[in-house]
């Protein structure tokens, strides 16, 4: 199969590239970021996903199958860029697929759209709403991104579209939205709470999107690991010291005295869990994690 | 472990028909650790202070789903604690009882975290829903902070129920377990509720007792378990049917209710009334 992937540059992305080149498939990316010691079996093209050479590759390299992993966070880019990227990106990727016969896509998001709020049950099921750009305006765009590719499903029924609602990942890379939150020593808590977290390796991460582009998956599915852990043992684990902020003094410290940046609504997601049901995806695909909580922790703790 | 664990409880503990990760939580947050911490005071208060005897252990089910359904006695939980000690406490088949915590504890700090440890989540349908299918023990209270803002003139009279319950314990083809809890009431008697200090902390209800702090009077308790019932369907059936089968369960905790009333002497009585198992003079 010839595989294209959006994003190949990223953490995960490259993983995932590995992963279906040692199983024989053939790997085209797109990146405005350069991967230089790309490896053999990959053909990358550097280049912005929303520009004309995007479009040229899907018109001469013709992928059978796109994986959607161009998009941004809060952390690096701001409001409007992420919207043009996020979500602006997505639909353009979609069109092109539909323009050139592409038969399958799946884009990689995240559990974080599900939103972190006090009355909401745990582990959210595919059927529930992404809530999260109500309360954590920084996540609306990848919400709206990740109800847009979902809606690819009727629009374009030909495409085989999957939306991976993926969870936090840890591993050797030392990348993603959790590993940046654990990034310095001291990790702000919020006094009082210590909610649910779910986080998976790295390489497991990659295993389970690898899994959905071989097992073509369609529809709407949660991917997770090993059984989510509180807040205080990730932070305990992985050998940084929790230190209890009380909530209303909380987006002050953001930033200053060796804690991490993080917008202000991200509060919500220190104090409330979002835990997700991975049911469909186990039935679908198979998937069984091959590292635990606490191999996934104590391995980013020692690397 | 810790000076002040207690060793009955920490060896049931060990023995809950429940998973626990390298950490020693469950997957919805439950800790071994801080059940011990939790169960080990309120053993003491069972066996010395409060002097619960329970009855109907047997009909508690080694393993498996149920739904325990309880009266409200005495409005400061006292009656839920009991109960969800008694569980603990009960060698034969120990079992963890996880409660439906209510929406103003679960936004609270330090609050949502205790009831997260002890396996008392928010209560959600959709929770009552993942705690049986993960073949756990739920405990509702059906008749909810009206009844447990019961006044002592309104004593062990059952208010209204909620259909929530049955139509989870339909759902999930869970057997529902009526219990009675008997003393809350003389141990807390509530003679009036203060309802401007209720609209300040934002709670359903303050109340006031004779003794004027929030603590139980040492009034001996007894815990009714009844047979284990179970009802034919799915949970979308209409609202005279679900009415239906509540009146069954309403009945026969009102029966448990009457035997366990009419057992005692005397409705502040201070000694512990014999157990089922124990022999002697009453």
């Amino acid at each position: 199969m010839k595989i294209l992937i959006t994003g190949i540059s990223g953490t995960l992305a490259r993983g995932v590239a590995y992963r279906l080149v040692q199983r024989g498939h053939k790997v085209i990316g797109i990146d405005r970021r350069p991967w230089p010691d790309v490896p053999e079996g990959v053909e990358m093209h550097q280049a912005d996903i929303r520009k004309r050479p995007a479009e040229d590759v899907f018109r001469t390299a013709r992928p059978d199958a796109l994986v959607h992993m161009a998009t941004v966070t809060h952390f690096t880019t701001s409001t409007e860029e992420r919207y043009r990227i996020n979500l602006g990106g997505t639909r353009k990727l979609f069109e092109y697929c539909h323009e050139y016969g592409v038969g399958q896509a799946v884009f990689v998001g995240r559990h974080t759209v599900y939103g972190a709020t006090p009355d909401s049950p745990l582990y959210h099921t595919e059927d529930e709403p992404p809530l999260a750009g109500a309360a954590f305006k920084e996540l609306a765009d990848l919400v709206a991104a990740d109800l847009y590719a979902g809606s690819a499903l009727w629009r374009w029924p030909e495409i085989d579209t999957a939306v991976l609602r993926l969870c936090y990942f840890l591993g050797p890379s030392r990348g993603g939205t959790l590993a940046g939150f654990l990034s310095k020593n001291r990790v702000p808590m919020v006094m009082g709470f210590d909610p649910l977290y779910q986080l998976m390796h790295e390489w497991d991460a990659e295993e389970a999107i690898t899994l959905a582009v071989e097992k073509q998956l369609r529809g709407v599915f949660n991917v997770a690991g090993p059984p989510p852990v509180p807040l205080s043992t990730v932070v305990s684990a992985t050998g940084k010291r929790g230190i209890p902020i009380p909530g209303p003094l909380y987006s002050t410290v953001l930033g200053r005295f060796g804690f991490p940046y993080l917008p202000n609504d991200a509060i919500a997601h220190v104090k409330y869990p979002i835990v997700i049901d991975t049911k469909a995806f186990v039935e679908a695909t198979d998937f069984e994690p091959r590292y635990s909580a606490k191999q996934t922790m104590e391995g980013f703790r020692w690397n | 472990m810790s000076l002040f664990d207690d060793k009955q409880v920490r060896l049931n503990v060990d023995r809950l028909p429940i998973e626990f990760d390298d950490y020693g939580f469950d997957r919805f947050g439950l800790s071994k650790k801080a059940l011990i911490r939790a169960y080990s005071p309120m053993a003491y208060f069972y066996r010395h202070y409060l002097k619960v005897t329970a009855f109907g252990m047997e009909f508690i089910p080694q393993e498996g789903r149920a739904l325990i359904v309880a009266n409200h006695s005495g409005g400061i939980g006292a009656d839920a604690a009991m109960i969800f000690t008694s569980l603990i406490l009960n060698d034969e088949a120990p079992r963890l009882g996880q409660g439906m915590a209510e929406y103003f504890l679960t936004r609270s700090p330090f609050a949502s975290v205790a009831l997260g440890r002890l396996g008392h989540l928010t209560g959600l349908p959709e929770h009552g829903e993942q705690l049986l299918d993960d073949e756990r023990l739920v405990i509702v209270f059906p008749e909810g902070a009206r009844g447990a803002g019961k006044l002592y003139k309104d004593r062990y009279k059952l208010v209204r129920f909620g259909t929530g319950f049955m139509r989870l314990a339909l759902k999930t083809g869970s057997p529902i377990i009526p219990c009675a809890f008997i003393g809350g009431e003389e141990a807390f008697p509530q003679l009036f509720h203060i309802k401007w200090l209720a609209k300040l902390l934002n709670g359903p209800f303050v109340p006031v007792a004779p003794q004027l702090i929030f603590f139980p009077l040492p009034v001996a308790c007894q815990v009714y378990y009844g047979s284990p019932m179970s009802f034919e369907g799915d949970g979308s059936e209409p609202d005279h049917i679900i009415e239906e089968y509540i009146d069954q369960v309403r009945d026969s905790m009102e029966r448990l209710i009457s035997t366990g009333l009419d057992a005692r002497p005397r409705s502040f009585m201070f000694e512990k009334m014999r157990g089922p198992e124990e022999d002697g003079p009453p």
